[in-house]
């Protein structure tokens, strides 16, 4: 699917991560940008769990922004999913 | 050689020397010692000369400072501490090189100390704790000799045999006469309890009191007496009053602190050894204060009195022994100015020495009375070592402080901590450096479960019995693990940066350097 709009989902809160969505021209690939606090220890882990939810999505082209203070696999992949939703504007009611 | 815990620990280190390893929390200790230990210097003085200096330059000129010389200090003033910068900023300045220097602790006050080992004035430290801007950069290579990390009983040992041998210590005084009577438990800058200074006064070679807050002799009551003291300065302020003091310590509000703590205190409850007058010691930390406030429930529902508490005292620790659940409190450092007043106004309250404390080179330091201790950790391991030294991140930002003293001591060790923090899983395979040995660990409490030490079976059988979610550590590890996923470790240099020594001055382990990126 192809990102159209800008979106974010979560916080800056201790445990959480905020993702936002930028659109980007179409052939110019996923790049993440990513900050963390624990990015000397998951920054592989949290890159591999942002791209497997794009690509759930079928994701070519999109830029990321992530800032992450420890959150949880679970918990980057909801924030994700759910900025993507957002962005693509499939997001039913309010989330 | 890997250790008796499993720890890589050379033979010899550059800059440090031969090395004495570690072979047992105990082992050493049911020897007698042999150890030579040094006498105290020999001074003299004439009647009715004066011992007031009038600078703190002044003072030290008076001593004698010289090249490789060791400068002590207190780090009761913590993170307000003005002392520590000034003296070694001005014995750079007449270009001494390669002090030792040896504080009991040193605190984020100290950053400012960075430049002085760059340009060689600071030769080597020893200290119970190093953090901040100095902690990084000590791990990335800063000094040449490693740093001795000792725990606050293993420094009035050092003392003694004059592995630490002192040339000039440096007292800071929230009020003093001009005769050097000196006590930190009243004056504008009060901060309670000088127990680590103590020790500093009786071996030094030369001693310089330092107040803001020079009375009317005497000073009474005095806690560091005259007739160890060689010079005395009024300067204008010893320290930031609000950074070395203030208020009283608050019980942690977060939930998780207190559902460890309230774990914790179940567990107590349950061991066998809380009973009627039980000593006990808590940390000031956020889990660990707290189990001190379900104890205080607890034994005022249970009509239990306990003997004393010995700390790290903070407020709480000084209500407890207002309201009359324990007969005394032992201290050797004060946590908020509530504990001032308590010092100086309830006879109770007792100000004690580091070696009176902890150390294991006397005939029984308090540590070895202590029947239950609530501990904190930056990680655990699966053989219940603890580390309070280095963070997550390899970099040194703790300190050892009685944590070591205090777990071998207590019939009951109990370390609080969460099972992760920050997503960091806090239950390793091996702690990354180890301050408190696993065998001298009781328990471990975190959210998830109490852990109990394999080699206190009984003790794993009465929480059980009592109903209280007893896990082993291995399985309590994979939980953890599967929650956070596995972490990659810091990449760490061939450098050894540190030295970790037990109470009894046996080597346990070495903190190696981080590569920065």
């Amino acid at each position: 699917m192809e990102v159209k709009n800008s979106a974010q989902a979560g916080t800056f809160e201790s445990s959480d991560i905020l993702v936002m969505i930028e659109p980007v021209d179409k052939g110019s690939g996923i790049t993440i940008d990513l900050s963390s606090s624990v990015y000397m220890h998951y920054a592989d882990s949290i890159k591999t769990t942002i791209t497997r939810v794009l690509n759930s999505f079928e994701i070519k082209d999109v830029k990321i922004i992530a800032k992450d203070k420890g959150a949880l696999d679970a918990i980057i992949e909801a924030r994700v999913e759910t900025a993507l939703k957002r962005a693509l504007g499939i997001q039913q009611g309010t989330l | 050689m890997k250790n008796i815990l499993g720890f890589d620990v050379p033979d010899f280190i550059e800059g440090f020397g031969e090395v004495e390893h570690f072979t047992g929390s105990w082992n050493k200790l049911k020897n007698s010692i042999d150890e030579q230990i040094i006498a105290p210097p020999v001074k003299n003085t004439l009647a009715h000369t004066s011992k007031m200096r009038d600078s703190l330059e002044a003072a030290i000129d008076a001593c004698n400072p010289h090249d490789g010389m060791t400068v002590t200090f207190h780090h009761h003033l913590r993170e307000g501490d003005y002392i520590v910068e000034k003296v070694m900023f001005y014995l750079a300045s007449k270009g001494i090189k390669d002090i030792t220097l040896a504080s009991s602790s040193l605190t984020g006050a100290h950053d400012c100390l960075v430049p002085l080992i760059k340009d060689g004035t600071i030769g080597q430290i020893f200290s119970s704790g190093i953090r901040g801007e100095l902690g990084k950069a000590v791990s990335n290579g800063v000094m040449k000799k490693p740093v001795v990390i000792h725990s606050h009983g293993g420094r009035a040992r050092a003392i003694k045999t004059g592995r630490i041998n002192i040339d000039l210590a440096i007292i800071a005084a929230s009020a003093a006469d001009c005769e050097g009577n000196c006590t930190g438990s009243y004056g504008p800058s009060a901060f309670g309890s000088i127990g680590y200074a103590m020790i500093d006064v009786e071996y030094a070679k030369k001693t310089i009191v330092v107040s803001d807050n020079i009375i009317e002799y005497p000073c009474i009551p005095a806690s560091i007496r005259q007739h160890y003291i060689d010079h005395v300065v009024k300067v204008d302020s010893i320290g930031d009053p609000s950074k070395i003091a203030t208020g009283t310590t608050r019980i942690t509000k977060s939930p998780m602190d207190l559902r460890i703590a309230e774990m914790a205190a179940d567990a107590i409850e349950h061991s066998g050894v809380y009973k009627e007058g039980y000593s006990f010691q808590v940390g000031a930390g956020g889990a660990s204060l707290a189990v001190a406030k379900f104890m205080r429930d607890k034994m005022k529902k249970q009509d239990i009195k306990g003997s004393f508490m010995i700390g790290g005292v903070t407020s709480y620790c000084v209500d407890m022994l207002e309201e009359g659940l324990f007969g005394a409190i032992f201290d050797v450092q004060s946590f908020d100015a509530a504990v001032s007043t308590s010092v100086y106004g309830n006879r109770n309250h007792i100000e004690i020495s580091s070696d009176q404390y902890a150390s294991p080179y006397n005939c029984g330091c308090m540590t070895n009375k202590l029947d239950i201790v609530v501990l904190g950790a930056l990680e655990v391991d699966v053989d219940f070592n603890v580390n309070v030294i280095t963070g997550a991140d390899g970099v040194v930002r703790g300190a050892s402080g009685g944590h070591s003293d205090t777990a071998a001591g207590a019939k009951l060790t109990v370390v609080v901590c969460p099972s992760f923090r920050g997503r960091l899983p806090m239950i390793k395979q091996k702690v990354q450096n180890v301050v408190t040995p696993g065998d001298t660990v009781d328990l471990i409490v975190t959210e998830r479960g109490i852990c109990v030490n394999p080699n206190s079976p009984n003790l794993s059988q009465k929480l059980k019995e009592a109903g209280l979610k007893v896990v082993d550590i291995n399985d309590l590890k994979k939980e953890v693990d599967g929650i956070t996923g596995i972490p990659v470790e810091p990449e760490h240099t061939e450098q050894i940066v540190g030295v970790i020594e037990y109470r009894d001055g046996t080597i346990m382990d070495v903190i190696r350097g981080v590569k920065t990126k």
